[in-house]
């Protein structure tokens, strides 16, 4: 252990990583030796670390799926029962919804509150008319004897899609929520940062539909 | 429809004595305990400083203290299990197999959840922050949630000793035993509900300590200066993100296949158990190296500052954390290679889990390594070390000897495995804990623990380890099986006793180490720790006071080295006197306590607790009292409070004089 005697200056840059090694600007993301990362990115970067651990639920749920997918104790499976067309009005609801939720990200950059409320509204309807599908779609199948209690291929297909459809529904929650403090508090610095968590919140309920989309329902159809 | 669901007073264990009697002592020390609290107006105190703090250190204190209580409660499990063995030759023992099963499954729950657990993730708490040279976590008042879903969690556990029951499938609820078929009661579901909530509060720990380490650092403070215990910390907490959503997912399809009749595990209708198997060892196996790697870590603080010298090995450390914390992944379906997966898949996870093993052996060099030439001082955290290596090492070996399939398939449930998990566990997960706990009590508290106890609580420890659990390794290899209640073999029964001594020993160590609590807080004045560096320590935790100010640094240090407090003070030694000129203090803003986390524990109790019993309508309460919280919490507009100067001026100017001090008496000459 050979110290270099670098006397201790606060506030200058002694491992020369060329920005001043002060408590840091927003300049500064933590990969190095930059000190403590500003605000903004570390709310951001704690809500990206559990939208990933958001995955790794999902993927539970996807592995389960894949393995009773043919459990079907002599019910039906996906060929039967599924119904693309209602199923592509619902992916675009949710893409559509993606959308305006970028929009009232734009809004809010821009400070406007009509029209980050409107883009936040629409962004609400287009989620309630994708649950709303969703919730038919579960009653038409339980109607007809295809229930999730029916066979382990159902259990898993409605468990997956349903923990998705919570996903959505606690989504609008948040998002009436977070209505609500824009007009309550105006654009203030950490509501600013919880409408970017709730945005990524939203679009990556959108990729995970995406591959439900295409893993459950294109697939399924397709290969029966 | 009743308005309390399943639950009636049938649910109380009226016709028991030996539960009724201990829940019945249990809730009068609790009661005790308030009235004290109540009489003597500490409910204030405690409200303002504890429970509603979102200081890490304090919720670090906090976890500690739950994992005290809680391995108390999974100990009394365990000498009554040692009692049972030992007396259940031809006959019944005193516990009828249905409470002995209970027994089994609290004690491993307990001490898994409620006892490693948050005794890793409280040393984390109270150290993490102050060695990477900053004032709080990412995410306080989430990690004050945290910690009160951990402890509503524990709260449901301890519920069922009173009213209902507890699980009888062991800490794992494998089905189709825990299907609602097989276990019709509230067991299992106490099980399930109690650990989804705290699951919650872990993963929130884990996304938080990630952040924190990832992205608040001292300034200067690269990957490659970070402590060892960071390193783990940020190892596990990775693992935790990774892992434990894993264990949500399966629970919850678990309680569907309970509560609404799908069929994920059931065997019927295509459901597949040997599926619950994978998915709670693809969780479960993570969870062995969430909690051992901070242990890691612990060792890796304490073996440097006691031998005197820098880790050994500090890179080939890290990367050894990393490997393992990827290899930890791929070693799941060692834990069922009688599923009859094919002898490809055995051989794979085989090899897999002997290769995790050889980053284990790296560290053991480095740690020996470092203590070769060094000045070692044998202090209690050091014993529990050395402790340690030579009990880890030998429990490491078996844990080998079991990845091989072959070996496995004669001795995979039976005791020879129940010894091996005990031995790797508590050598290396408690003993962590207790060298961590006495290593940094100074730091939390201000005043070092008694010695001499500490050293009389390690050999009890060691020894009645040993005496409990090697006995466990020769009866796994005699074939006898893990959990029976009662066996006919009268050739097992001595082996059982010299077990049964071993807990007693471990009572003795246990209540040493009560006693060396007791003792040290009644003579803490002399025993006061004024420098804050009570160990001559080498990283930033020392550089700050003890107990540290609420914002642990006047001025967040510079880092220019991997052990920068170390070399500040080797500066000073050659000078004579501090280093640093004092700086310029500025006020410092500090998130505002909260109740969020206590007030959403609260109605998860209550959420956990209908959803149990079936009280549908108590549920809804309980959701919307939590969601209620966070809209309140959400609704606050001053969530920081400003330290004035002054006052980060006064605390800083007594921590430099009490090293100034100190430099001058160690100055070297």
């Amino acid at each position: 252990m050979s110290a270099p005697s670098t006397a201790l200056r606060v506030g200058r840059d002694p491992h020369h990583v060329g920005h001043g090694a002060d408590t840091g600007g927003p300049e500064f993301t933590g990969h190095g030796g930059g000190g403590p990362a500003p605000k903004r990115i570390v709310v951001g970067y704690g809500f990206w670390i559990f939208i990933l651990s958001d995955v790794v639920m999902f993927s539970a749920f996807f592995a389960t799926y894949a393995v009773l997918l043919n459990a079907r104790a002599g019910g039906p499976g996906p060929r039967e029962l599924f119904d693309l067309h209602l199923t592509a009005i619902e992916t675009a609801c949710l893409l559509l919804s993606s959308f305006t939720c970028g929009l009232a990200s734009m809004a809010v950059g821009a400070r406007s509150l009509l029209w980050t409320e409107a883009a936040l509204l629409v962004t609400g309807l287009l989620g309630a008319t994708f649950i709303g599908i969703e919730i038919s779609e579960f009653a038409r199948l339980t109607a007809r004897g295809a229930g999730p209690t029916h066979s382990a291929f159902l259990s898993a297909f409605f468990t997956l899609v349903g923990c998705h459809g919570v996903h959505v529904s606690c989504g609008i929650l948040w998002l009436g929520t977070m209505m609500a403090q824009f007009a309550a508090k105006g654009f203030r610095e950490n509501i600013r940062h919880r409408y970017l968590c709730f945005s990524l919140f939203w679009h990556a309920l959108d990729i995970i539909w995406i591959g439900i989309f295409s893993g459950v329902y294109v697939i399924g159809v397709v290969t029966g | 429809m009743h308005l309390l669901g399943k639950l009636t007073w049938q649910a109380i264990p009226f016709d028991q004595p030996l539960p009724l009697i201990s829940a019945a002592a249990v809730i009068v020390v609790a009661l005790a305990v308030l009235v004290w609290v109540l009489l003597k107006g500490h409910v204030p105190y405690l409200w303002r400083e504890w429970i509603t703090s979102v200081d890490h250190k304090r919720i670090g204190v906090m976890y500690c203290i739950l994992a005290a209580v809680m391995l108390l409660r999974g100990f009394i499990d365990a000498i009554m299990m040692r009692v049972q063995q030992a007396l259940a030759l031809h006959g019944a023992g005193f516990l009828r197999p249905s409470h002995f099963d209970q027994v089994f499954s609290a004690h491993g729950t307990i001490m898994i959840f409620f006892v490693a657990m948050p005794f890793v993730i409280g040393l984390m708490n109270l150290v993490v922050p102050l060695q990477l040279g900053v004032r709080d976590v990412a995410f306080p008042t989430l990690n004050s949630v945290s910690f009160w879903l951990t402890a509503a969690g524990a709260l449901l556990v301890n519920l069922s000793l009173v009213v209902g029951e507890f699980a009888r499938t062991g800490w794992l609820p494998y089905p189709p035993l825990s299907e609602l078929q097989y276990s019709p009661g509230v067991g299992v579901d106490y099980y399930c509900w109690a650990l989804q909530i705290s699951g919650i509060g872990t993963l929130m720990t884990g996304i938080n300590f990630v952040t924190t380490i990832l992205k608040l650092r001292a300034p200067g403070m690269h990957y490659t200066r970070m402590p060892m215990f960071c390193w783990t910390a940020l190892a596990s907490n990775l693992l935790i993100v990774a892992a434990f959503p894993i264990l949500t997912a399966t629970l919850a399809m678990l309680l569907l296949d309970r509560y609404v009749g799908f069929h994920f595990f059931t065997d019927t209708a295509g459901g597949n158990s040997m599926m619950f198997m994978n998915l709670i060892w693809a969780w479960g196996h993570p969870e062995v190296y969430i909690l051992v790697l901070p242990a890691f870590g612990i060792y890796s603080e304490v073996v440097p500052t006691f031998s005197s010298k820098p880790l050994f090995g500090y890179r080939s450390m890290i990367y050894a954390t990393m490997a393992i914390c990827l290899i930890s992944f791929m070693v799941w379906l060692h834990h069922f290679f009688t599923m009859g997966a094919g002898a490809d898949v055995n051989g794979f996870f085989g090899i897999m889990s002997m290769i995790i093993a050889v980053p284990t052996g790296v560290k053991i060099f480095n740690w020996l390594f470092t203590m070769y030439g060094g000045t070692v001082r044998f202090t209690s955290p050091l014993l529990w070390s050395i402790g340690f290596i030579v009990s880890f090492a030998i429990g490491g070996m078996t844990g080998v000897l079991l990845a091989v399939p072959p070996a496995d398939f004669q001795l995979h449930n039976s005791l020879f495995l129940v010894a091996h998990f005990h031995n790797v566990i508590i050598t290396g997960v408690l003993f962590a804990a207790f060298a961590g706990s006495t290593y940094w009590f100074p730091k939390a508290f201000g005043f070092v623990l008694d010695e001499r106890l500490g050293k009389w609580a390690f050999w009890l420890w060691l020894i009645g380890f040993w005496v409990a659990w090697a006995p466990g390794y020769a009866l796994g290899l005699e074939g006898m099986t893990r959990r029976l209640q009662h066996y006919d073999r009268a050739d097992w029964q001595p082996m059982l006793l010299v077990a049964a001594a071993g807990v007693l020993i471990l009572l003795v160590a246990i209540l040493v180490q009560i006693a060396q609590l007791v003792v040290s807080i009644r003579s803490r004045e002399k025993r006061r720790d004024v420098t804050g560096d009570p160990w001559d320590g080498r990283n930033l935790e020392w550089a700050t006071a003890s107990p540290p100010p609420p914002f642990n640094f006047a001025v967040l240090p510079n880092v220019t080295d991997q052990e920068p407090y170390w070399d500040m003070k080797q500066r000073a030694r050659e000078a004579g006197q501090l280093q640093t000129s004092e700086p310029h203090y500025e006020p410092i803003a500090m998130p505002r306590n909260s109740p969020t986390g206590f007030v959403c524990a609260f109605f998860s109790v209550i959420t956990g607790f209908s959803l149990i019993w079936h009280i549908w309508w108590l549920v809804i309460v309980g959701l919307a009292g939590a969601y209620a919280t966070f809209v309140v919490f959400a609704w606050r507009d001053h969530d920081e409070a400003l330290i004035p100067a002054e006052e980060v001026a006064r605390l800083d100017r007594t921590n430099r004089a009490a090293r100034s001090a100190a430099v001058q008496r160690q100055a070297v000459t």
